[in-house]
C-alpha cells in the first residue's frame, strides 16, 4: 500500500509540475527574471501548493501516525549551519544557469532529450559526490549527513 | 520569454501541494525530490521501494498526459554543454549539502513552518535570481 500511495503521489505531482509549465525550464527562468520580462506564474504555483499543503500537514502533525506507516518521517534538524546556507546557495546558482530542479529534471527524462539526460547524470554524480564526500571526507562527520538528508 | 498563466499555475500548484499532504499523511514521507532520488540511490538504504515508486509515479505523469493528448513540450536548454553538467552538478550537490531542494524545503519545509526551510528557500531563489540577472542582462551577448 504504501508503495501504492507512493506512486500515486509521484503521479500527482508529475501532473501538478506539467500543468503548472514548470516542467518548462523558459518559464522557471522567466520566473527568476526579475529585471526582464518577469512571469511570476511560478510565485502563483507556491502559494497554490502552499494554501492545500500548509493546513494538510498541521492535519498531519495532529495525527499520531500516519494511516499506512508506522511512523512519520518528519525532519528533526532546526538548527542554521554552513551546510545549509552553502548547499542552497550552489543549488541556487545551478537552478539559475539551467532552469531545471530536481522534480522537473526528472520528468522531463521522458522527453528523451539528450540535454536533460546529461543534466540528470551530472545532478546525480553531484549528490554521490556529496555523499562520498560526506562519507570519507574530512570536514563533515557522519552524524551531520543523516540529519540533513532529513529535510526533503 | 514566457506568458504570465495564473489558473494553470493555481491548479497545478494546487496538485503538487496535494501530492505531498498525501503523502505525508498516507506514508508520513517528505515529497523532497532531491532526498528521494539521493535516498533512492543510496545502496544501502531499506526505505527505498516507496522511493523509486515515486519517481515512476513522476514519469508516469508525462506518459499519460501524451496518451489524453497533451505530449510534453521538448525543454529549452542552454546551448552549451558545459553549462548543462555544471548546472547539473551543482544542483545535485546543492540539494544534497543544503538538504533539499524547491519541494523539499519550498513546499514541504514551508508546510512544517520548518525556520532551516525559510532560510534555504530564501537563499535558492536570491542565488538563482542574481544568476539569472547575471546571464540574460549583464553578460547576455
Amino acid at each position: 500500500m504504501i508503495i501504492l500511495s507512493a506512486f500515486g503521489c509521484g503521479l500527482i505531482f508529475g501532473c501538478g509540475l506539467l500543468i503548472s509549465g514548470m516542467v518548462q525550464p523558459a518559464k522557471v527562468l522567466a520566473f527568476l527574471d526579475i529585471f526582464g520580462a518577469w512571469d511570476p506564474s511560478l510565485a502563483v504555483v507556491m502559494i497554490a501548493a502552499l494554501v492545500v499543503s500548509v493546513p494538510g500537514f498541521v492535519l498531519a502533525k495532529r495525527r499520531e501516525r500516519p494511516i499506512l506507516a508506522a511512523q512519520c518521517a518528519w525532519p528533526t534538524k532546526i538548527e542554521i549551519d554552513r551546510s545549509l546556507v552553502v548547499g542552497s546557495a550552489l543549488f541556487g546558482i545551478g537552478w539559475g544557469l539551467a532552469g531545471l530542479c530536481p522534480g522537473p529534471a526528472l520528468e522531463n527524462l521522458a522527453t528523451l532529450s539528450p540535454r536533460v539526460i546529461t543534466f540528470v547524470v551530472a545532478m546525480i554524480a553531484g549528490m554521490a559526490l556529496h555523499d562520498l564526500w560526506s562519507k570519507y571526507g574530512p570536514m563533515v562527520t557522519h552524524e551531520e549527513t543523516l540529519a540533513a538528508a532529513a529535510d526533503g | 520569454m514566457t506568458n504570465f498563466t495564473p489558473v494553470s499555475a493555481a491548479i497545478g500548484g494546487a496538485l503538487i501541494g496535494l501530492s505531498a499532504t498525501l503523502l505525508m499523511l498516507l506514508t508520513g514521507r517528505i515529497a523532497g525530490i532531491s532526498g528521494i532520488v539521493g535516498g533512492g540511490l543510496n545502496f544501502v538504504s531499506i526505505d527505498k521501494g516507496w522511493r523509486v515508486a515515486f519517481v515512476a509515479g513522476l514519469l508516469f505523469a508525462p506518459l499519460l498526459a501524451s496518451l489524453l493528448g497533451y505530449p510534453m513540450p521538448s525543454p529549452q536548454m542552454p546551448a552549451s554543454w558545459a553549462v548543462i553538467i555544471a548546472a547539473g552538478a551543482l544542483v545535485g550537490l546543492g540539494t544534497r549539502l543544503g538538504g533539499g531542494c524547491t519541494s523539499g524545503h519550498g513546499i514541504c519545509g514551508i508546510s512544517r513552518l520548518s525556520t532551516r526551510s525559510f532560510i534555504a528557500t530564501a537563499i535558492f531563489m536570491f542565488t538563482a535570481i542574481v544568476v539569472v540577472a547575471l546571464t540574460h542582462h549583464v553578460f547576455a551577448g
